[in-house]
């Protein structure tokens, strides 16, 4: 519900196997919250979410967003650590599926004849003798 | 019971390191208990592709959140501004974003200048070889020529301005506002047996690389080479006195969990606003029933944070997105009190390059930017990559009813009382956030973003963390006098943020370091008649 698959970008949901098998390893200091916005949905919808129909699903969440707290967030929040570092999202935002060390990356130097304008001006800083 | 030793450091980072590397060409016997242990550079987040999810775990800024063995809790329910540190070789100087600007003169006179709050008994002419002698030892990239300062050379030239920056200048050019390429402790060469910085872009929570000055590879080796012994997972309980009165030494806990008594001629708290006076406060006896050198009442008082106003948008071209260092550009035009405006005292402006893909994700889903369901994908692929932000780090003035005090139930894992922090923004703060966030809105409109949004304060902001034990020449009304020896506790000594009287508008490193380095000056000039 939170990410869908998609075929115009390519990517797989974030119900995408390998990536929730991820979400599960990585609950962590997460887990009690995790509960609790798990048993907040099953309270909204009347039932466990996994087993509601697609258009109530879609109420409950509604309904589980607009709520807010600290469960819902946690939860977001896990699945959006786990999707947004799968190889196959990283690929089609175009970004490259590595950790930053030890490649590194590239920043243009910059024209530092912008500022010049800067350079121009007198002294600004308060005096105090 | 161990040994006695001459000095006796509580706190290995910022401030800790420096008075120990200086105090180390006197030969005394020297030793620092860290409660922390050495983190190794392939121990940190940018190794591997978790690098960004290790943000809310063990690399999270929050310690609450963090919850390492080393770390303590804070009770930070009743402040809108929560605190970040790390415990470990190097201290907090380990999660910082390495941006370094010093105080300005003006700071140290706002009484004279502005008729708040107090000045400082030392000032800008005092510090400044200190300051000098800091950048080198951290090693500093930056640009000489900024009009907002007194002239100063920074060792190395400054970060790169990349996209983000490029963008930015040419907006405050617009506006005819100051900008400058911030000093910085990333090495932009390599220095000092330092690699240089290669943009691995995740640079708060360790830089793996090298490139980041963290006092545990600027400072500690040379003064582990010099002769200090460091300690490390040592967790201090308290400080002790003697039948005068004097500081006897401290009880700790080490790495077994086993207590210890250290006697020490000297003890120097190095352990930052929070943790300093939890740790005065810790330490009752007869003499001090209320925590030791506390006679002014003033231990865990005039807690001062710098509020922090973040201001964001996007553009419509992909920039620098996470890539390299994430602060580059300072501004100070309003830097300086202007009574024209509703507050007194400013703020620096310190901008943003971006953020990775996991973070603007979460930020956006937060801020209810970015959907659930089918649109996720085209409104996030608009987001990533194209934000700029600024901050306005705000000048926060001391007020006595802002306060670290110890917790009646929290304590650490070794039974310790944990800090607890009371805190409100005051109105000239919360007025000159404001302002900031109505001149970022500026800059941001004139730099072509749009979709603009505020966080204010920054909920994890409470990085800089001062005034908690404050300097002065008067016993009733500061802790430390000044050169940051306790009134009342003639060889107990204080280096770190707590002693600061207020807080400027700028990170506070470059300072803390240049006041640790004039204290040790202090200290050794004086070893003949050091408790008189």
């Amino acid at each position: 519900m939170i990410i869908p698959a998609s075929a115009v970008y390519d990517v797989p949901g974030a119900d995408d196997e390998k990536i929730f098998d991820d979400i599960l390893r990585n609950l962590e200091r997460d887990r009690d919250d995790i509960r609790r916005a798990l048993s907040h949905l099953a309270a909204i919808g009347g039932g466990a979410f996994a087993d509601l129909e697609a258009d109530h699903r879609a109420d409950v969440t509604k309904a589980f967003r607009e709520v807010g707290g600290a469960p819902l967030a946690a939860l977001v929040r896990v699945v959006l650590l786990c999707y947004y570092r799968d190889d196959r999202v990283m690929q089609s935002l175009g970004q490259e599926a590595r950790p930053p060390f030890p490649k590194g990356h590239v920043v243009e130097q910059g024209d530092w004849s912008l500022l010049d304008p800067v350079r121009a001006r007198k002294p600004m800083y308060r005096r105090v003798d | 019971m161990l040994d006695k030793v001459d000095v006796l450091i509580v706190g290995s980072g910022a401030s800790g390191a420096a008075v120990a590397w200086s105090l180390a060409d006197t030969r005394m016997r020297i030793v620092c208990l860290e409660q922390g242990d050495w983190v190794k550079p392939t121990d940190y987040p940018s190794n591997g592709r978790d690098w960004e999810a290790r943000l809310f775990s063990d690399f999270a800024i929050n310690p609450n959140r963090r919850a390492r063995p080393t770390d303590y809790p804070i009770n930070d329910a009743n402040s809108p501004i929560k605190v970040v540190n790390f415990n470990g070789v190097g201290g907090s100087t380990i999660m910082y974003t390495a941006h370094f600007p010093r105080m300005h003169p003006s700071d140290f006179k706002v009484r004279t200048l502005d008729g708040v709050a107090d000045d400082w008994p030392v000032d800008y002419a005092t510090l400044e070889p200190y300051f000098a002698e800091n950048d080198r030892m951290m090693g500093v990239s930056g640009l000489a020529g900024d009009p907002a300062y007194p002239p100063h050379q920074p060792p190395m030239p400054p970060l790169p301005l990349g996209k983000s920056g490029a963008r930015f200048g040419k907006a405050m050019n617009q506006l005819g506002w100051h900008w400058w390429p911030s000093d910085s402790t990333i090495a932009t060469s390599d220095y000092e047996g330092r690699a240089r910085c290669i943009n691995l872009g995740h640079c708060t929570p360790g830089c793996a690389q090298g490139a980041k000055a963290s006092t545990d590879i600027t400072y500690w080796p040379h003064a582990i080479r010099a002769g200090v012994e460091l300690r490390t997972m040592c967790r201090v309980r308290e400080v002790t006195v003697d039948a005068q009165g004097m500081a006897s030494g401290v009880i700790y806990y080490d790495a077994e969990g086993k207590e210890q008594f250290q006697p020490a001629e000297v003890v120097i708290l190095a352990c930052n606003g929070v943790g300093t006076p939890r740790l005065m406060l810790n330490s009752v006896s007869a003499k001090f029933p209320n925590g030791i050198a506390n006679s002014s009442g003033l231990v865990g008082k005039n807690l001062m944070f710098h509020p922090y106003a973040l201001t964001y948008g996007y553009v419509d071209e992909p920039l620098d997105g996470n890539h390299g260092p994430p602060l580059c550009l300072w501004s100070q035009e309003f830097y300086e009190t202007d009574r024209k405006r509703d507050f007194v005292r400013g703020h620096t402006f310190q901008f943003g390059r971006g953020v990775g893909a996991i973070m603007e994700a979460i930020i956006s889903s937060n801020a209810g930017r970015l959907p659930w369901g089918d649109d996720h994908h085209s409104v996030y692929r608009k987001l990533l990559n194209h934000r700029i932000s600024l901050s306005a780090i705000c000048e926060d003035l001391p007020e006595e009813h802002n306060r670290v005090t110890l917790d009646p139930d929290l304590k650490d894992s070794s039974g310790i009382p944990a800090p607890r922090l009371d805190y409100t923004i005051s109105a000239n703060s919360l007025k000159m956030m404001d302002h900031g966030i109505a001149r970022a809105k500026e800059v941001l409109t004139a730099a072509g973003a749009s979709n603009i949004a505020v966080e204010s304060p920054i909920l994890n902001g409470g990085w800089h963390l001062l005034g908690t034990a404050r300097m002065g020449t008067d016993p009733e009304r500061s802790v430390v006098n000044e050169w940051g020896r306790c009134h009342d506790v003639k060889n107990l000594f204080i280096v770190d943020g707590s002693i600061w009287v207020t807080s400027g508008g700028v990170n506070p490193t470059s300072t803390i370091q240049a006041l640790a380095l004039y204290i040790a000056d202090s200290i050794k000039q004086r070893l003949a008649n050091l408790f008189d």
